[in-house]
């Protein structure tokens, strides 16, 4: 063994390196980081950067090639042409529809999870919430495709009360998107209402208040961060869909479908890069109004 | 027990409290006067917090019937019932301010906005915590939170007062404080407070009477003085304050009777003087000094008896230091008690309950 009182210094070349990181923690710090921060700059950062910048371009009419000159035409196309509007508030709808009906299933649904089920019980459902995440997009959205279709499950179950499913178009979207994204808003909620401890519910029952009120005053307002926190999810993820609505959406179009066809039928990168920064803004919007409320702390 | 001329405040009759295979509360029956300052005081899973959540309504017994100034409110919810909960951890709402904390009940009970306000100063004052309204409870400390806890119960004016171990996450400094201004807050308003512990020094320095829980019954309710001069059972004895327990020969050769017998420490003298003659009205017993532990102000002596068994004995140091009272180990010493000090333990109590060992404090 090495006499104790040996500088570290004059050891092999590990211990000069490890002596030598010791001494320097700015050097630690940037190798640690490098990497990562590589990434995140050139190809996050940078990708966004290069969508934004094409979005000012244009593209040859007869040739089809990319002018890379600084123009305003494509976002004055999309917002004076009605077709874009539509698209864009057909898509902002069905995501707050998808972020509504998601909140309003998931919350009683972790509520029960995190406050009234016993931890045996609670395992299998986190389990059972988690399981469908690991199957493929597409086999979900196919799934839904079946189910919708003229004579298919949803109409077979609801033929007896004579009504029939809604077939193909917006509402069987919202229904898919709904079912796609359920679990990111039941598992932030779930953790928020983890962390409520369970005896201010007893405080506010012993102060007089019934269930409802309790309900209001004291687990809403503790758990509306957590809401919030999913509700990102849910917003976002429905926002910049555009697969789900092509299976189950009918002739329906989104964001995404504009962006998708001007990259390949219509071959005009630069409108699908400006088309693209849309719900980018819109979600920048939406961050920075969430913000205020506390949820980013709950993510 | 109680007279039945006096207005109870809480009566228990025949409670029982169920959790799955685990019987929580086994058969209590206890009468709570009107403005008493009432203990129950037991080791951990004793039923003590069960009981008092019954009273408070977060359960519903399995068997018996909860009264409540004379109406029955077995089958209520909290919110139907006149009394409110410090909580052991306090339960603030965190959302809210200290003053939405207190104004809380009054809301609910949709009291005026000005006349919430000046009651709620007003109990804020009371535990003297003027001009922290606007603080959150993240920003205040352990001490601060249980007084909000305290001033948001005390604010609507309950018949009964419950308190779950409200001392408990103190620090001994700030406990001792407390235990005094709980005390005054509670002759000051005239409620009837209904607390929980498991410290027989709090049971004792604080309540009227006390109820000594085990194994989810009560085994004696009285007054602190007679639960620590006249243990009713050797699991009292041994909870309340330090077991020393006589019995089998030692009882017959000492006292002259059969049977178990409690004597507390501080009544009993030590004397180096073997043939000294024994008073009238005193027994005595010789033996040897097994251990002996200075405390500051008292010395405790642990006393193996000739006649078998061990006993303890808590001497003021009055005249003596530490360097004469530690000398003392080994020697052979003579111990006698007043006979009016020794009483007679109930002997119906499963065996495993009598601690004839010395405590773990000397051990």
């Amino acid at each position: 063994m090495k006499s104790p009182d040996r500088p570290a210094g004059h050891g092999g070349p590990v211990r000069r390196l490890a002596g030598m990181l010791h001494r320097r923690p700015y050097l630690r710090l940037s190798l640690l980081l490098s990497a990562p921060l590589l990434w995140l700059v050139v190809a996050y950062l940078g990708a966004l950067a290069a969508l934004f910048v094409a979005a000012f371009w244009s593209t040859n009419v007869f040739t089809g090639d990319v002018v890379k000159e600084f123009t305003w035409q494509n976002f004055q196309d999309l917002v004076t042409l009605d077709v874009y509007r539509t698209v864009m508030l057909r898509s902002v709808l069905v995501a707050v529809l998808v972020t509504v009906i998601d909140g309003l299933i998931a919350f009683p649904m972790a509520f029960y999870m995190a406050k009234m089920a016993s931890p045996r019980t609670r395992r299998w459902l986190v389990i059972a919430i988690l399981t469908p995440l690991w199957a493929s997009y597409l086999v979900k959205a196919y799934a839904w495709r079946v189910m919708l279709a003229n004579d298919g499950l949803i109409d077979w179950a609801l033929g007896p009360f004579g009504a029939h499913g809604p077939g193909y178009g917006l509402p069987a979207t919202v229904m898919t998107l709904s079912y796609l994204w359920l679990p990111y808003m039941i598992l932030p909620i779930y953790a928020g209402l983890e962390r409520l401890p369970d005896n201010l519910m007893d405080a506010a029952g012993d102060l007089g208040a019934r269930t409802f009120r309790t309900f209001r005053t004291v687990v809403w307002p503790v758990a509306f961060p957590a809401v919030v926190a999913g509700s990102i999810f849910t917003f976002s993820l429905s926002l910049g869909d555009y697969i789900a609505v092509k299976i189950v959406g009918g002739k329906s179009q989104m964001i995404g479908n504009v962006v998708y066809d001007n990259i390949g039928v219509a071959n005009n990168l630069p409108f699908a890069a400006a088309v693209a920064t849309l719900p980018v803004a819109v979600m920048v919007v939406y961050l920075v109004a969430v913000r205020r409320t506390g949820a980013l702390e709950n993510l | 027990m109680s007279p039945p001329a006096q207005r109870l405040a809480v009566g228990l009759r025949g409670v029982r409290k169920i959790f799955g295979d685990v019987v929580a509360v086994d058969g209590v029956d206890l009468d709570i006067r009107d403005g008493e300052f009432f203990a129950m005081l037991g080791p951990s899973g004793s039923g003590k917090t069960t009981v008092l959540r019954l009273i408070a309504g977060f359960e519903s017994p399995t068997a018996g019937t909860i009264h409540l100034g004379g109406d029955e409110v077995s089958k209520r919810p909290p919110f139907e019932r006149d009394v409110n909960t410090v909580f052991q951890d306090y339960a603030l709402f965190p959302h809210m301010n200290v003053i939405a904390n207190v104004e809380y009940g009054l809301k609910v009970k949709r009291v005026s906005k000005a006349q919430r306000r000046e009651r709620a100063v007003e109990a804020l004052r009371t535990v003297r915590l003027e001009g922290f309204e606007a603080r959150k409870p993240g920003q205040l400390s352990g001490g601060q939170r249980q007084r909000v806890a305290l001033a948001r119960a005390l604010v609507n004016r309950p018949k009964v007062l419950l308190l779950d171990e409200p001392l408990g996450a103190l620090d001994q400094k700030l406990r001792e404080e407390m235990q005094v201004e709980l005390k005054a807050i509670q002759r000051q308003v005239g409620i009837t407070f209904l607390f929980v512990t498991h410290d027989q020094e709090e049971a004792l320095t604080m309540s009227d009477r006390v109820a000594v829980f085990n194994a989810g019954r009560i085994e004696q309710v009285g007054t602190p003085a007679e639960v620590y001069e006249r243990p009713a059972s050797a699991f009292v004895a041994g909870f309340v304050g330090t077991s020393n327990l006589i019995q089998g020969e030692a009882a017959e050769s000492v006292l002259g009777r059969t049977g178990i017998y409690s004597v507390r420490p501080e009544k009993i003298r030590v004397d180096t003087h073997l043939n000294a003659e024994v008073p009238v009205g005193e027994h005595a017993a010789a033996g040897t000094v097994a251990e002996v532990v200075y405390a500051g102000a008292a010395t405790r002596f642990v006393v193996d008896l000739d006649a078998g068994g061990r006993l303890i004995a808590l001497q003021q140091n009055l005249q003596t230091s530490s360097m004469d009272v530690l000398k003392l180990r080994d020697a052979r010493v003579r111990l006698a008690w007043r006979r009016e000090h020794e009483f007679a333990i109930r002997e119906d109590v499963p065996p495993g309950l009598v601690m004839d060992g010395p405590p773990t404090t000397v051990g």
